[in-house]
C-alpha cells in the first residue's frame, strides 16, 4: 500500500516548489490584482492539501476510533432532516408529475420516472447540498474554532498528527456516510411518492415498489452512487480545508464556517454537471 | 545536577551536559514585524527559569519555536542536544513527548470531557500504561491541581481557573522531562496561584524537571524562579537571579517589582 503511493509523497516537495514559484508569478506579472495571486496561492494550497490529506490516509496509525465517532456523528447530525427531505422529495415530485403525466394517459408511469429521477439527480443532489450545509459548516466551524483556540497546536505537541487524527477520519467519514445518507433519502423519497400517489387514487406499496423499480437500470444506479462517494468527499474535503486554515482570531471560525458551505455547495454543482457529461457518455 | 536552590548558575560553572535546552541567535518576524531578533538563553538541568516581559514581547513566540510549532527565521535551538528546525517529523514528534507544554489559552479540546482531555496525551505518550494505570494517574494529577470532582465534566462547564488548572493538569499527567508553563497562574485568586506555584515547585523537586515559567505574576516568579530573564525588544533585557531584580535600579524591572 505504501508503496504504491510513493510518488504521491514525492511530489509534496515539489507542490510547495509549485507554490513558491506561483507566488513569485503572482508577485511578478499580476502585482496589483490581489485576487488572481490569492487564487493562485489558494490553488496551489488547496492541491498541498489534498496530497497531504491522502499521503496520510495511506500511513500507518489510523485514527480509528475518530473515524467511527464521526461516522456517527454525521449520521446522527442530519439523519431527521434527511428523512424529512427525503420524504417530501418524493411527495412533491409525485404531486406535480402527475397532471402532466395523466394528460397522456400515462398514469402508469408515474413510479418509475418519479423513481429514477430521484435515484439518479434529486436524492444525490439535494441530500449533498443539505449535507454541505450541515456537515461542511460543521467541519469548518469545529476545525476552525480547535485551531482559533490553539487546539490543534496542542495536539501537535501531544505528539498527534492533527491531520490524521482531525482531517483524515473526518474526510473518509462523510466519503463514506454522505453516499449512505444519500441511499437512505431515496428510499425515503420512493416511500414518500408512494404517499403522493395515494392522495389521488389507490396503490398498494408492493405494487407500487414493484413499478417503481421496473424500470431502474444498472445505468441509473451505478453512476449515481459514484457521482454520491465524490459529493462525500467534496464535502469533507472542503469543510476541513476551510476549518484547518482558518485565521487567528475568533471572527475567522465564522467566516471559515460560512466559506466551507459556499464551496462545497458550489463543488457539489460542478460535479455534478462532470458526472452528468460522463454518464451521457457511457 | 544543579541544587534547585542555589542562585544564578553562571555558564562558567556548567557544562553542555547540563543544557537541555539551548537557543541561539534566534529571529522570528511576522510579516514584517521583527518578535524575536537574536535572542539566546539557556535552560539548564532541573532548574525553574522564570521569562519576563511586556505583552507582546514574543514570550510565547519563543516557546512556540522551542517545541517547533512555530519555524523561526534564522538561529538554532538545541533540545537535549537535538536540532529542532532539523528534525524530520517522526523525531520532533518522539522529541515533543518529552516536553510539556501548557499553552496560555489552555487549549482545552471542547468536545471532550476533562478525563478524555487527560487520557488524550497519556494513550499517546504513555503507551504502555493500562486502563487501570491511566485512571490512577488522573485521579492523582487532578487532586493535584484540586479538581478530582471535576473529572466527568465539558471544559465548557468549567471557570476560566479551572480551565487553566485542568490544562495544567493534561501537561503534567504525562511527567514530563521539560515544562513550558505560558503563564500558570494569570487569572487565578491568590490561594489558588500560590498552590500552582507549590505544585510547580513539587514537580521540579519529583521528576527532576527543567521548566521555563512565562508569568506577570511576581508573586509566582518568586516562589518559583531559580533564575529569571527578562525579555525586551526581541532580546534578553536582563539575566539574573531573584535578589538581582528586586535590587535592580532599572525603571522597567522596577515597575515589574514594585
Ligand atoms: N501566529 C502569529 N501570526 C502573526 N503574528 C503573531 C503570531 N503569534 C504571535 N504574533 C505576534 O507576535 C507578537 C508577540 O506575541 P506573543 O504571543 O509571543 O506575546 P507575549 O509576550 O506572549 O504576550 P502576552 O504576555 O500578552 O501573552 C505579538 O505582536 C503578536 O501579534
Ligand atoms: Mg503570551
Amino acid at each position: 500500500m505504501k508503496k504504491n503511493f510513493a510518488p504521491v509523497t514525492r511530489l509534496v516537495p515539489d507542490l510547495h516548489k509549485a507554490k513558491e514559484i506561483s507566488m513569485k508569478l503572482s508577485e511578478k506579472t499580476l502585482a496589483g490584482t490581489a485576487e488572481a495571486s490569492n487564487f493562485l496561492t489558494d490553488f496551489a494550497d488547496v492541491l498541498l492539501f489534498i496530497t497531504r490529506t491522502v499521503k496520510e490516509t495511506f500511513s500507518r496509525n489510523f485514527e480509528f476510533r475518530e473515524f467511527l465517532l464521526q461516522c456517527f456523528q454525521i449520521g446522527n447530525k442530519t439523519l431527521p432532516l434527511i428523512s424529512v427531505t427525503g420524504i417530501i422529495m418524493g411527495l412533491v415530485l409525485t404531486i406535480q408529475s402527475r397532471p402532466s403525466l395523466a394528460k397522456f394517459g400515462a398514469d402508469a408511469m408515474l413510479p418509475g420516472m418519479v423513481a429514477v429521477s430521484l435515484i439518479r439527480e434529486m436524492g444525490p443532489v439535494i441530500t449533498a447540498l443539505i449535507c454541505a450545509g450541515k456537515i461542511g459548516s460543521g467541519m469548518g466551524a469545529e476545525l476552525g474554532s480547535m485551531k482559533v483556540t490553539e487546539q490543534i497546536e496542542a495536539m501537535e505537541v501531544s505528539s498527534t498528527n492533527p491531520m490524521r487524527f482531525l482531517v483524515v477520519t473526518r474526510v473518509l467519514a462523510a466519503t463514506l456516510m454522505i453516499p449512505i445518507l444519500i441511499l437512505y433519502a431515496d428510499a425515503l423519497g420512493i416511500i414518500g411518492s408512494w404517499i403522493g400517489a395515494n392522495i389521488k387514487g389507490d396503490v398498494t406499496f408492493t405494487l407500487f415498489f414493484s413499478q417503481a423499480f421496473s424500470h431502474i437500470d444498472f445505468i441509473d444506479f451505478v453512476p449515481a452512487f459514484i457521482k454520491s462517494i465524490f459529493f462525500g468527499a467534496v464535502i469533507g474535503l472542503v469543510g476541513c480545508y476551510k476549518g484547518y486554515n482558518a485565521g487567528r482570531g475568533t471572527e475567522s471560525v465564522g467566516i471559515a464556517a460560512n466559506s466551507a458551505v459556499v464551496l462545497a455547495s458550489l463543488l457539489v454543482l460542478i460535479v455534478d454537471v462532470i458526472a452528468v457529461q460522463i454518464t451521457d457518455l457511457l | 545536577m544543579i541544587d534547585p536552590q542555589t542562585d544564578a548558575i553562571t555558564p562558567a560553572k556548567t557544562n553542555s551536559i547540563n543544557r537541555v535546552v539551548e537557543i541561539k541567535n534566534l529571529r522570528k518576524s511576522f510579516g514584517g514585524q521583527e518578535v524575536l531578533k537574536d535572542l539566546s538563553l539557556q535552560l539548564f538541568n532541573g532548574e525553574n527559569l522564570v521569562v519576563l516581559g511586556k505583552s507582546g514581547s514574543g514570550k510565547s513566540v519563543l516557546i512556540k519555536c522551542i517545541v517547533g510549532l512555530l519555524n523561526p527565521e534564522g538561529g538554532t535551538i538545541n533540545v537535549f542536544g537535538e536540532n529542532v528546525g532539523t528534525l524530520n517529523p517522526d523525531d520532533l514528534s518522539e522529541l515533543r513527548k518529552k516536553i510539556g507544554f501548557l499553552f496560555q489559552s489552555g487549549a482545552l479540546y471542547d468536545s471532550m470531557t476533562v478525563k478524555q482531555n487527560l487520557e488524550f496525551p497519556l494513550r499517546r505518550i504513555r503507551k504502555v500504561l493500562t486502563k487501570a494505570e491511566r485512571d490512577e494517574k488522573i485521579k492523582e494529577v487532578l487532586e493535584n491541581v484540586g479538581l478530582a470532582d471535576a473529572i466527568n465534566k465539558m471544559p465548557s462547564q468549567l471557570s476560566g481557573g479551572m480551565r487553566k488548572r485542568i490544562s495544567l493538569a493534561r501537561t503534567i499527567v504525562v511527567d514530563p522531562l521539560i515544562m513550558l508553563y505560558d503563564e500558570p497562574t494569570t487569572g487565578l485568586d491568590p490561594v489558588t496561584s500560590d498552590e500552582i506555584s507549590l505544585l510547580i515547585n513539587k514537580i521540579q523537586k519529583k521528576y527532576k524537571t527543567a521548566s521555563i515559567i512565562i508569568t506577570h505574576d511576581i508573586e509566582c516568579a518568586r516562589q518559583t524562579a531559580n533564575r529569571i530573564i527578562m525579555l525586551q525588544d526581541g532580546e534578553v533585557y536582563l539575566e539574573g537571579n531573584l535578589e538581582r531584580f528586586e535590587k535592580s535600579k532599572d525603571p522597567l524591572i522596577k515597575s515589574f517589582f514594585k
